[in-house]
């Protein structure tokens, strides 16, 4: 396996600079996904153009954090490494059925969240997968790549089309019609589900007191919840109250959606982009187990990978931790329960000389 | 609020485990214990020492941290990984000088010891430190240490090139002005040795 020392060099434009050309990059790449897929704009909704051009902001914002993301070095070395992995020709096929396997596990799931505890998982599987749904839907519509209309001959029939091609027409009133009108009813209440969950476990943990904030912790719950809510007004609006109210419902919607979109890349959600990270780091592990391991210098136990230690010098020597011993050997090679032995060993070694030089020898 | 500290003296434990029962009943990290208690040469002494986390200035385990999941707070205590980005990588659990920081295999999530928090925050003692019976442990002002202990607290370190300086103190004997960790300590111990039956130390160890 090549050093991944090389991709460590220190960059040559600054951080601000290539994150500004990652989030241009990521909002025109947007632009021109929004131009093609709404064939020219003819399928654009222009009374969606607000969502669309937040999404655009905030696809810049994204892009750019990521790229500052990836400058740190230890980020760095995940990323060329898992890809390094992950691609190696002769071990493609296995790592494709692997990657579905925690996939499934991690990200559908989301099996470790369970283990933590019941409430967290409840909590935060409906709040991600009501999400998902409801930007499964509402991205494509705004950005004109999926549309709706009525069939010429009959009212009652909705035909429709994505990037223009036609899906297909089905009657009003069919329950997959009804499925599909609600689709986004559904995905709020799974939202305000998983909102109420986690609120609950924030009133009732007395751990999250004390660390919790306002605008990490409790402004992503309150964003959901006021979009989840007025979305469902706007539903109630139409069926229940005879559209009353539904203008100014509906732009206090779109002015709740869009905060949201452009704090993605600020708070909390950014894990959303940050987390398949942590599909990489399970090939590293996996690569690493595979391969040779590092014995501890000072009790001769495994106790990571070779590959592990090796690539944490580079990280160090790249972050300035200069860990290197004075008799050539180097502190990354002693174990973490030898370095905890070492301190106590240290201490009485402080002790006993000290007392010697008291005693006058 | 007085101003209290932090100070390990590893030469008073005397293996109890009091710190380790009592850390796990810390409402941040309930159920889990986050201290260290090691044996430290089993063949020869019954010795014990405690290792909570030393709150370090600058920590290198954040800084070694892909996700930027550990943070410090004003206070300067570094916290345990926030939960959204940990992504398990274990670099901060192989980095740290101190050996602090814990893997949590089933949950795919570092911890470590976060002073307890939820009580240091609000003028409380740690729970290790309000348990300990040695002293090993302890949490109070700098005067009263100063006044009653023979060393001195010191809060500098040297790992190889590597200066740390630590929220937390150890004590030493005076005139020390930094811990330097090179090769004195740092030789191989024998390994595989016969095993013994009467070796408690290797029960303690076997306990945990
Ligand atoms: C659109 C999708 C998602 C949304 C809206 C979302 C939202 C959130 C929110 C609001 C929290 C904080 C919960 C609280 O306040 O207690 C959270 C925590 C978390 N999220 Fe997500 N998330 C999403 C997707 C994901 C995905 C795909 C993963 C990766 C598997 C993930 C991993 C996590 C983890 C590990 C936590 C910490 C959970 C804990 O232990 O308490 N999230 N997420
Ligand atoms: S002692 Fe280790 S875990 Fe604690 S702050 Fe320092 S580097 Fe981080
Ligand atoms: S285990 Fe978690 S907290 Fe530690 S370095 Fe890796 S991502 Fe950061």
């Amino acid at each position: 396996m090549t050093p991944a020392r090389n991709s460590l060099r220190q960059p040559r434009l600054s951080d601000a600079t290539h994150a500004m050309f990652w989030g241009l990059a990521t909002a025109s790449l947007l632009i021109l996904g929004i131009l093609t897929g709404s064939r020219g704009l003819r399928d654009f909704d222009p009374a969606l153009v607000s969502y669309a051009g937040a999404a655009v902001l905030s696809g810049f914002g994204i892009g750019y954090r990521y790229a500052m993301w990836l400058r740190r070095p230890p980020t760095r070395l995940y990323w060329y490494r898992g890809w390094q992995i992950f691609l190696a020709p002769q071990k493609l096929l296995s790592n494709l059925a692997h990657l579905a396997r925690i996939a499934w596990n991690t990200i559908v799931l989301q099996r470790f969240i369970e283990r933590r505890s019941h409430l967290r998982w409840t909590a935060h599987w409906f709040l991600a997968w009501g999400c998902i749904l409801a930007a499964a839907v509402t991205f494509p519509l705004s950005f004109g790549w999926i549309r709706f209309e009525t069939a010429r001959t009959n009212q009652e029939i909705y035909r429709a089309f994505m990037f223009g091609i036609p899906l297909g027409s089905f009657h009003l009133g069919t329950p997959f019609a009804e499925m599909t009108f609600d689709i986004l009813d559904i995905a709020a209440v799974m939202v305000l589900i998983g909102v109420f969950f986690a609120l609950w476990r924030r009133g009732h943990d007395h751990g999250a007191w004390s660390v919790q904030q306002f605008s990490d912790d409790m402004l992503p719950l309150i964003l959901l919840f006021a979009i989840s809510t007025t979305g469902l007004f706007l539903t109630v609006s139409t069926h229940l109250m005879q559209g009353i109210y539904y203008g100014f419902l509906s732009q206090l919607h779109a002015v709740t959606v869009i905060f949201t979109l452009l704090y993605l890349p600020f708070g909390k959600f950014f894990h959303i982009f940050q987390r398949p990270a942590q599909i990489g780091v399970n090939f590293y592990k996996q690569a690493g187990a595979s391969g040779p391991q590092a014995r501890c210098h000072r009790c001769g136990q495994e106790f990571a990978s070779r590959m592990h230690i090796d690539d944490l010098k580079s990280v160090q020597a790249a972050l300035g931790i200069r860990y290197q011993l004075s008799n050539g050997l180097h502190y990354q090679d002693i174990c973490a329960a030898c370095r905890r032995k070492n301190l106590a060993l240290t201490q009485d070694g402080l002790w006993k000389s000290y007392d010697n030089r008291l005693r006058g020898n | 609020m007085i101003r209290r500290e932090f100070f390990i003296d590893y030469s008073r434990c005397i293996g109890c485990r009091a710190c380790v029962q009592a850390c796990a009943e810390c409402d941040t990290h309930r159920g889990n214990s986050m201290i260290h208690l090691e044996t430290i040469e089993r063949r020869d002494t019954l010795q014990t020492a405690p290792q909570i986390c030393m709150h370090c200035d600058d920590p290198v385990c954040a800084r070694v941290c892909p996700a930027d999941a550990i943070k410090k707070t004003p206070d300067g205590v570094v916290q345990s990984s926030l939960k959204p980005r940990c992504i398990a990588c274990s670099n901060c659990v192989v980095s740290c000088p101190f050996g602090v920081p814990k893997y949590m295999a089933e949950f795919e999530q570092m911890m470590k010891c976060d002073m307890c928090y939820d009580r240091s925050s609000i003028g409380k003692k740690p729970m290790c430190a309000t348990v300990c019976p040695s002293g090993a442990l302890t949490y109070t002002t700098m005067e009263e240490v100063q006044r009653t202990r023979p060393g001195i607290p010191v809060n500098s370190w040297k790992f190889g090139g590597e200066e740390v300086t630590t929220k937390v103190h150890v004590m030493v004997p005076r005139e020390t002005t930094r811990v330097e960790i090179d090769l004195i300590q740092i030789q191989p111990t024998p390994q595989a040795l016969p095993a013994d039956p009467y070796d408690v130390a290797l029960m303690l160890e076997m306990a945990q």
